[in-house]
């Protein structure tokens, strides 16, 4: 009843013919095109420098960065760093190349879960990372519960160098690709830590989400 | 024998004819040292704004044609305001694109120029000459800066003056609260954003105050008076044109 | 919500003279603009992106039923359900039955401008529904039965006291004046609400008709929680949201936060497609995308049209002065500032808002920082048209124009009339060169001299030399 209220008064108001196979040509054209607006040239940085503008983006946006050469290290890695800061649990996701990491077992009470209240850190991959503004890129899937991005203190993601696009339009065409086309429940964007300026425009870091945005960059992949 | 020099139809404008005529001479002295003569045509008005401005299409489009029509002939038409040169710009929009009149309205606009960027254009700045000496600051009038383009203008002109020292004034760019008939509709408001220039004005140090519409110069010197500021206020054309002998805006006539 | 427009004069008086405010918005002035120029000079393609979105959003506009038709059968391909809401009291029921067949009690809220414009949480709460909200700005103004004075900074009215206040009050705790104290204090509230609630409602900044996702973007991550963690999620959003694909949402993102908060991406933009899937651990069951029109097709086709590409970054608002000066409750209504003052006429009619068009010098600012270049003094003006041909601007204003114009359109009489009131002025200004009170004029001398004609009329003088 509203729908077609709805799309009468724009179709009157676009002088719509009764035919206007014109414009769903159009409008079909540009769905099936998927065609890239203007790109700009910061994100269209040859490799080595698209590292280097998405690492320098991630700082200057607040995120942690933890750079190692060899996945082999991530495991020592992780398990130290969060003892640096006092935290002994850690919930993360079921992917198999982080379950099947050579985890000391020491101190650390490891959980494969969606995230609940409460909960001190948390370890998901990231898809891809984008350099243009130190981006990266989650999906939802069985293995990796949305609320592990948000839920817990320190959110710690593992990022491949070799998945590091420059611009945004390279990480949408990735996933078509890894998805099959089918868009995964949720796919998460995610640039720094959470924050507010809602008092008086001053910032302060650690609204709902995470307060700490910890990237471990494995070089090697 | 020479060819003849181009014809220049000043549009005066309504406050420059009524408050302050020393700009319309000044704009008619630089005209004529950039080579141009000029004529001031009679069936000239109003701009027509308060009227756009304030829903009255009918009116705005009755005076837009007898602006058009007392303009006809000439190569350029030029004013000393960039809010009224921008409502002569807004012209095409009061007739339907078939009306003959939305032509002769494209054609004015083609012609039409506010004095500054006229200038800029068409004066060798060697040829300007002035005797003011000291620190002046410059407020962009918002039809000038937004809907024609004059920023760099008036700065451009001004540094040909040797006695001239440019101090900007923090938000140079924002609004002075004027608005034409939005001071008196919204006094309160109106007031709050002229203080506020009152203020970025006082904090450069300048004793003179430039700009290039008599309205917003009105507003801006009027509250300078009101709230005993020494800083006077002229419109750039009189110091461009060396026209100094009138007292400042508002200020007292000497003896 | 009550239409307050037609005080806007009186509350523009007290919002001028009211020195918490004047503080508040004096953070506004001194953040937003500044942040903004800086993110745009570090892109140089900033204007070129503008004229493509600018260009986008029209052919969107041109092809809205159809690209929503795509929307909607993607959302449903997706498991989702799209309802379609003409009214805001449509809306509002839609949201209602959906939440009472769930059951629900409670339902934690991201922040939805169209929310507002459909006066959700009202209407909930008088249902039996309650409302929380959990973006920090509009949970201290839910605490104070308050409303958003900013489309993008909520409570950007008020001062970090105002909020002290608040929450000492509310929350039972010893008082802090420390913005990160107080910011923890909402976040622990509100972890138990984000688990506790039945449903949770956030607004969409896009919906892409590709993929039958809605998009928000956020930097606390309390959308997030809200959408993720209840067993249904309802997003509402308004009609002209829908773009084409990814690839054209991710043209509006570069221009989104640059131009909002100066920020060069959002913390968190986030794409929702439809519910969770099997084998997934967490998500919502349910995903409802409640679309308002509430006057947006009336929009389609008229000079209006160009509102609807409307992003709601707010830099129109941010760089206004008017905005600047009183604040956006002042306007009286849900979206303030310049796109406030094209739209609320729009929604509440041009005889409850048109002090709102009227209140602006034309100075152009809004339009020059605008995202997606919409000729917002151009369209206030319209409403000025509208309010003109229907005779709604006051008496005053139109004798005095039928008086003027009466003049202005016969050369001679001009003349005389000026000459006239030249020679009254200088008359009465004398030997000071300006007058401080004029009868009539108080507008002007209430608050500034009048500099009186330096001599008389230039076209006086100019016969009288070339006579």
């Amino acid at each position: 009843m509203s729908k077609a209220e709805i799309f009468n008064r724009i179709r009157s108001g676009l002088r719509v013919q009764a035919s206007d196979d014109v414009r769903r040509a159009a409008v079909r054209a540009r769905l099936d095109a998927r065609a890239a607006n203007l790109i700009p040239q910061r994100a269209q940085l040859p490799t080595a420098q698209r590292l280097k503008l998405f690492i320098d983006m991630a700082i200057e946006s607040a995120a942690e960065l933890v750079e190692l050469q060899h996945r082999s290290e991530l495991a020592g890695a992780v398990e130290s760093w969060l003892a640096d800061n006092g935290i002994d649990q850690l919930v993360m996701a079921s992917d198999a190349n982080l379950t099947d990491l050579a985890w000391s077992g020491n101190g650390l009470v490891r959980e494969q879960r969606p995230a609940e209240v409460g909960d001190a850190a948390s370890l998901t991959n990231a898809f891809c990372g984008i350099a243009e503004t130190g981006t990266l890129m989650l999906y939802s899937g069985s293995d990796s519960p949305t609320t592990l991005n948000f839920l817990p203190d320190t959110h710690l993601v593992v990022l491949a160098a070799s998945t590091i696009v420059g611009p945004y339009e390279d990480a949408w065409q990735k996933l078509r690709q890894a998805t099959g086309g089918q868009m995964p429940r949720t796919v998460n964007l995610i640039t720094g830590p959470s924050r507010s300026a809602d008092i008086e425009q001053r910032l302060q870091m650690g609204a709902h989400g995470p307060r700490r945005l910890v990237i471990f960059l494995l070089h090697d992949e | 024998m020479a060819t003849p020099r181009p014809r220049v139809g000043l549009f005066v404008t309504c406050l420059a004819d009524m408050f302050r005529p020393e700009v319309a001479f000044a704009s008619v002295k630089l005209l004529e040292l950039a080579g141009f003569d000029v004529e001031v045509p009679r069936r000239q008005t109003c701009c027509g704004q308060p009227a756009f401005n304030s829903g009255d299409r009918e009116d705005s489009a009755a005076i837009a044609r007898q602006t058009i029509e007392a303009f006809d002939g000439f190569e350029y038409v030029v004013g000393p305001s960039g809010s009224c040169i921008g409502m002569l710009h807004h012209y095409p929009e009061l007739f339907a694109d078939n009306d003959p009149w939305h032509q002769r309205a494209v054609q004015l606009k083609a012609r039409a120029f506010e004095i500054t960027s006229f200038l800029s254009e068409h004066l060798d700045p060697q040829r300007l000459s002035g005797s003011f000496s000291g620190k002046v600051t410059y407020h962009d009038s918002c039809s000038g800066l937004r809907e024609l383009g004059i920023k760099r203008q008036p700065r451009e002109l001004l540094s040909n003056m040797p006695g001239v020292q440019l101090c900007e004034m923090e938000e140079a760019e924002t609004c002075c609260g004027f608005g034409g008939t939005f001071c008196v509709k919204y006094p309160d408001i109106s007031n709050r954003m002229v203080s506020n220039k009152s203020d970025n004005i006082r904090a450069t140090g300048a004793e003179l105050l430039l700009g290039g519409d008599l309205g917003c110069l009105l507003n801006m010197a009027g509250k300078l008076k009101r709230d005993g500021v020494s800083v006077e206020a002229r419109h750039v054309v009189e110091v461009l044109a060396d026209m100094l002998d009138t007292p400042p805006i508002g200020a007292e006539k000497r003896a | 919500m009550e239409v307050r427009s037609p005080e806007f004069k009186q509350a523009a008086r007290i919002a001028l003279q009211d020195a918490n405010l004047q503080q508040a918005l004096g953070n506004l002035k001194a953040g937003f603009p500044g942040k903004r120029a800086a993110a745009v000079a570090r892109l140089p393609e900033f204007d070129q992106l503008r004229d493509q979105a600018r260009d986008l959003k029209n052919h969107i506009l041109e092809h809205l039923d159809l690209y929503l038709e795509e929307f909607e059968r993607n959302v449903t391909a997706n498991g989702g359900t799209v309802h379609w809401c003409r009214s805001a009291d449509d809306a509002r029921r839609t949201i209602l039955d959906i939440c009472r067949a769930q059951g629900a009690k409670t339902v934690t809220k991201g922040k939805s401008m169209v929310s507002e414009e459909i006066g959700l949480n009202d209407y909930l709460e008088a249902h039996g529904v309650t409302p929380v909200e959990t973006d920090l700005g509009e949970y201290i103004l839910q605490l104070r039965g308050d409303h958003p004075s900013h489309i993008v900074a909520p409570a950007i009215h008020l001062t970090l006291n105002d909020v002290a206040t608040a929450f000492h009050e509310h929350h039972k705790r010893p008082r802090s004046d420390d913005p990160a104290v107080l910011m923890q204090e909402a976040r622990e509230m509100l972890r138990k609400q984000f688990v506790a609630a039945d449903v949770g409602i956030t607004g969409a900044n896009f919906l892409i008709a590709e993929t039958g996702s809605t998009i928000i973007c956020t930097n606390e991550g309390n959308g997030d929680l809200t959408q993720t963690l209840p067993k249904t999620h309802i997003v509402v959003s308004s009609i002209e949201k829908v773009v084409p694909t990814l690839e054209d949402m991710t043209l509006f993102l570069r221009l989104l936060a640059r131009s909002a908060t100066g920020q060069e991406f959002t913390v968190y933009n986030t794409l929702s497609s439809g519910p969770r899937r099997p084998g997934d651990q967490d998500g919502p069951e349910q995903f409802h995308v409640v679309l308002v029109d509430n006057g947006r097709s009336d929009m389609v086709g008229t000079e209006l049209q160009e509102m609807l590409r409307c992003i709601r970054c707010s830099a129109c608002m941010n760089h206004c002065p008017v905005y600047g000066a009183v604040g956006g409750q002042t306007y009286g209504w849900v979206y303030p500032g310049p796109m406030g003052s094209v739209l609320t006429p729009q929604m509440v009619g041009i005889e409850n808002a048109g002090l709102l068009p009227n209140a602006s010098t034309f100075c152009g600012k809004c339009e020059e920082v605008c995202p997606v270049r919409i000729p917002l003094p151009k369209l206030m003006r319209h409403w000025r048209d509208r309010e003109f041909e229907q005779h709604l601007s006051p008496a005053g204003v139109r004798y005095g124009l039928k008086f003027w114009s009466f003049f202005a359109r016969r050369p001679a009489l001009y003349r005389w009339f000026a000459g006239s009131g030249n020679w009254v002025l200088r008359l009465l200004a004398g030997k000071k060169g300006r007058l401080g009170k004029l009868p009539l004029a108080g507008g002007w001398t209430d608050h500034r001299d009048l500099p009186a004609p330096s001599g008389k009329t230039f076209m006086q003088q100019w016969e009288a030399r070339n006579r």
